[in-house]
């Protein structure tokens, strides 16, 4: 079953490729097959464990638990609706590849074997390098390749960590790649240090931290805003989801041991990513820095490593993936009306597009984490355990709020407010298909923000070992 | 008293063969008339492979695997015989390419006549007669011969006679190329002044090996080097040997004659000689540092590293700036080189993963990889013959799908990304180096990746995301023997990256060299 989720938009991606008739539709038919699939997965499916690459003790092992499970929904449920978005803006091309892109980061959510995680963390690369280059910007190219190095550059630092599992494993006895086994291992501490750094680099860099987060801002400027939700919304949790389930997981000690590094590189994210999406004229370059202050929250709220801090921190996974899904594709629509993403170049959209400007606020008040709409609840949490870590840093992070309200709030102003700039062309509202976009993302938002219960107790389960493990080795 | 060794020809016969196919060879191009010449080698030379290639698979399934014969001089063990096979398919894909008539006009890549000087009316009447190069093959063939016995050398002599049947040819098929003949003889006169000192080289660190053992046996080496291993006799002559055997696989600082070489010989031939000559001495390298020089591995060890870091480094670093890709490609050999040579300061195991596993895995994901890369190279065409230029290389994404993408899937299985052949590859030499402890090698290795990825990326950008330019190259439609080289390369390449589990398993069981 899990393997079927898998390879259910794999297929589609070769399909969409060579399809020579209407291949969106078939994309899209994929996307939403994946979907079913992965809604029918979140109640049964059985683990996978197949021998794949025996001498290298690789296994074809996939299980999902309920972390894999948030993630696996927040995908398949971000694929298709970013398909219907942005049907005029792409080719069959981006089809395809928007498919294999969904089929191997399905893959490193379910994957129960570090050698899968990385095959399918490195794949994901290939897609997504095809989608910025091909579509977007002036500049697409240079920043297809700059988010390309850094990735595979962090990609291959993560290889080290790989090959010193297997070395280490196959001195204990049979070499084995099941990320059970390898949390059973004794890993020295000297050893364990090396592979928390290099899969922390590679972490960090997918997520984005500072200080190699600055492939993000470029990517998001010149990819389509939809390629900038995969990217964004899906595939940077990646790094996120390894760092609480490899890092954490597999070499606690040494998690520990840095932590104090990482809570201070986190703050800078927090921090330097809301300053600089203040002062951005450009709406995409705006919203992909407000997102490193995002993932520096996550990453604060992961390595505080309390309860709440990691229950907190995947609940954001998920809503800042809807909020900012919402706000990307609302930028996307936005731009597609007046031709620029420059603010400056816009203003008193608010009478002409009440819907659209609405819509706007909403996702923008939800990133901003405003009570009552979903990331109020997760960024609560991370403070609290900030603040439990130390009052400074809580003190610190807490700033993130103050300066969310401002990047959106202004945002806003700027482009909705004041006099209504007397355009030849009049500005249209949001027609039927945007609108059936972004409901079930607003609704998603407004949900969670009142019930967030059903969040909570998929990922507490995942949690309450790690925090074990953590506090046994204090 | 003088006995005649025993020759078990039920092991040897696949090498005898393709040998035989060689002289056989030459016998026709003496005979045969001239319009009958090219149909008759080729379908010669391809048959001989193939039946030579059915023969080693036979000789590593019977009971024939694990024994030497000539007294000693030949090694019929499970490694030698894989490299054997290896070369052969490789072979058979160079024969393929060097088949190749319909590129340009009806003709193939080598010179018509190769005693006419360039520019001459000699040579002009010899392309007006339309003729062709057709000893190529037995030339080839010799130089497989020569290979194939480089796998399996057992002891000194047989090393470097086998060493020198396979390199002759190699120096003579690289000044054959019908265009740009200048460029092709510099290259081949480069490779034959360097080859020729190099083998000067190697010979005299043999004769300095022998004089310390006092046998050319490479277990007979072995054992004496494990009783006294200071010996400075022994070192030198290590050495001296090492210097030949790593001039032949391109490593820095012996590598200068790598990208001229590439870019000089017919693209057919670069194909087939990157991707043979370096599995051939991959081979004798690994069984000789492993068998005769095992002991010692404490000294060449930490030496061989530096190698590799540097090789590393600098062909990754160079390939970046090239603008022509077969010296793109060249460069990048020599890089590739350097990640060989780190797989082979592992540990050595005979029932586990180790080095000798992962340099053959390496070896067999960058053949195809290579040779398919270069059979795509000769596909671009200009109104001079072929285009290396890179920026005419510009937005083949658009116009050619599926050469770009064939093109691609090699890029990246040399890039080592994984659900390639190239991802395994890099991973197994990896592991086998840091088993052995050797983690600044490893370290460096992971950097000059990342370097070496700018290229291969660069270049895929150069063909998806560019609009064509004005003078782009235009891709000729190639016979069949090129397409299915093509996309059987691309095929092996993406099989053995998602499905490696049975190449690596055939390895396992092929256990380590014997003496």
């Amino acid at each position: 079953m899990l393997s079927i989720l898998v390879l259910i938009p794999f297929a589609g991606a070769l399909i969409t490729a060579v399809m020579p008739a209407r291949p969106k539709l078939w994309a899209f038919g994929f996307a939403l097959a994946t979907l079913l699939v992965g809604i029918v997965t979140m109640f049964t499916a059985p683990d996978t464990d197949l021998a794949w690459m025996k001498p290298l003790g690789v296994h074809w092992a996939l299980e999902l638990d309920g972390f894999g499970k948030l993630m696996v929904l927040l995908t398949v449920v971000l694929v298709p609706l970013v398909m219907v978005a942005a049907v005029k803006d792409h080719d069959k091309r981006w089809y395809a590849w928007a498919l294999a892109l969904e089929a191997f980061g399905l893959l490193t959510f379910l994957a129960a074997d570090l050698f899968v995680f990385y095959i399918a963390f490195e794949a994901t690369l290939i897609p997504a390098y095809f989608m910025i280059g091909q579509h977007g910007g002036p500049k697409r190219a240079k920043a297809a390749l700059k988010f390309l190095m850094f990735q595979l550059g962090g990609g291959l630092v993560l290889l080290g960590a790989l090959i010193g599992f297997f070395v280490v494993s196959s001195e204990a006895g049979t070499p084995s790649y099941l990320i059970s086994d390898l949390a059973q291992l004794d890993i020295g501490t000297t050893a364990q240090r090396w592979i928390f750094v290099a899969m922390f680099i590679a972490f960090a860099v997918k997520a984005p931290l500072f200080p190699v987060h600055t492939w993000l801002a470029d990517t998001t400027e010149q990819a389509t805003p939809a390629t900038s939700v995969l990217l964004v919304c899906i595939l940077d949790k990646i790094g996120t989801f390894g760092m609480i389930r490899l890092c954490l997981g597999l070499v606690p000690e040494a998690s520990a041991w840095a932590t104090p590094v990482v809570v201070v590189l986190a703050l800078i994210s927090i921090v330097y990513g809301a300053v600089l999406a203040i002062g951005q004229d450009d709406l995409l370059r705006l919203i992909g820095l407000t997102s490193l202050s995002h993932f520096g929250l996550i990453t604060l709220g992961i390595f505080a490593a309390t309860r709440e801090g990691l229950v907190g921190s995947i609940l954001y996974m998920v809503n800042h993936g809807v909020a900012t899904a919402a706000m990307f594709l609302i930028a996307g629509f936005l731009i597609s009306r007046k031709g620029t993403a420059s603010i400056s170049s816009m203003r008193g959209l608010e009478k002409a597009t009440p819907v659209l400007a609405g819509t706007f606020l909403v996702a923008g008040l939800a990133t901003a984490g405003l009570p009552g709409l979903s990331q109020f609840v997760s960024e609560i949490m991370v403070l609290i355990s900030a603040f439990d870590y130390h009052w400074l840093i809580g003190v610190i992070a807490v700033t993130a709020i103050v300066l969310a309200a401002i990047y959106v709030l202004w945002a806003y102003q700027r482009i909705f407010t004041g006099p209504a700039e007397s355009s030849p062309r009049p500005v249209k509202d949001l027609d039927r298909r945007e609108v059936g976009v972004l409901v079930p993302l607003l609704v998603a938002l407004l949900f969670f923000g009142f019930v967030p219960g059903p969040l909570i107790s998929a990922a507490s389960p995942v949690v309450e070992p790690l925090v074990n493990v953590i506090q046994a080795g204090e | 008293m003088f006995e005649s060794p025993g020759i078990s020809y039920a092991t040897l016969w696949p090498v005898l063969l393709v040998l035989g196919v060689a002289c056989a060879g030459v016998v026709v191009e003496a005979f045969a008339p001239r319009a009958a010449r090219f149909n008759a080698q080729v379908s010669l030379a391809s048959a001989g492979l193939v039946a030579a290639l059915a023969g080693t698979v036979a000789v590593g399934a019977g009971s024939g695997l694990g024994s030497s014969t000539g007294e000693g001089a030949l090694v019929i063990d499970g490694p030698g015989v894989f490299s054997q096979g290896l070369v052969l398919l490789v072979s058979l894909g160079g024969v393929a390419l060097f088949a190749e008539r319909r590129l340009d006009n009806g003709v193939s890549v080598f010179a018509g006549q190769a005693a006419a000087l360039p520019g001459t009316p000699a040579e002009r009447t010899a392309s007006q007669r339309g003729l062709e190069h057709t000893e190529v093959y037995p030339l080839m063939m010799f130089a497989v011969g020569g290979m194939m016995l480089f796998c399996i050398s057992g002891d000194l002599l047989m090393l470097f006679v086998a060493l020198e049947v396979l390199s002759l040819p190699l120096y003579l098929l690289t000044g054959l190329a019908r265009r740009r003949r200048l460029l092709s003889q510099e290259a081949a006169l480069k490779y034959f002044l360097l080859g020729a000192f190099s083998s000067g080289i190697f010979l005299y660190g043999l004769a300095l090996v022998y004089g310390f053992a006092g046998t050319m046996s490479l277990a007979e080496i072995g054992a004496a080097a494990e009783n006294d291993g200071s010996s400075p006799l022994l070192l030198l002559g290590i050495g001296l040997m090492a210097v030949g055997l790593l001039f032949k696989t391109g490593a820095v600082p012996f590598h200068s004659w790598t990208p001229d070489v590439y870019q000089g010989a017919p693209t057919p031939v670069t194909a087939w000689m990157s991707a043979a000559t370096k599995i051939a001495a991959f081979a004798a390298m690994l069984r000789l540092f492993y068998v005769a020089f095992g002991s010692e591995g404490d000294i060449w060890r930490p030496a061989i590293g530096v190698v590799a870091v540097l090789t590393m480094l600098l062909g990754a670093s160079f390939a970046i700036v090239q603008t022509d890709v077969k010296r793109m490609l060249g460069y990048s050999a020599v890089a590739h080189t350097g990640f060989l040579l780190t797989g082979l300061l592992g540990a050595v195991r005979d029932d586990a993963f180790g080095s000798t596993q992962a340099v053959l895995f390496y070896l067999t994901a960058y053949g195809f990889a290579t040779l398919g890369a270069f059979a795509i190279v000769s596909l671009l065409r200009g109104p001079n013959g072929e285009v290396g230029s890179l920026d005419r290389w510009a937005g083949l994404g658009r116009t050619n799908p599926w050469v770009a993408g064939a093109f691609a899937v090699f890029l990246l299985s040399m890039a080592g990304l994984p659900l390639t052949a190239g991802f395994i590859g890099k991973w197994g030499v990896f592991a086998a180096a840091l088993s052995a402890g050797q983690w600044p090698v490893v370290g460096v290795a992971i950097v000059s990746s990342i370097i070496a990825i700018f290229f291969y990326v660069r270049m895929i950008m150069l063909m998806f995301f560019n609009d064509p330019s004005d003078d782009a190259a235009t891709v000729v439609a190639p016979s069949y023997a090129t397409t299915a080289v093509i996309a059987v390369s691309a095929f092996a390449t993406v099989l053995l990256g998602v499905i490696p589990g049975p190449v690596l398993n055939l390895l396992m069981d092929a256990g380590g060299f014997i003496g």
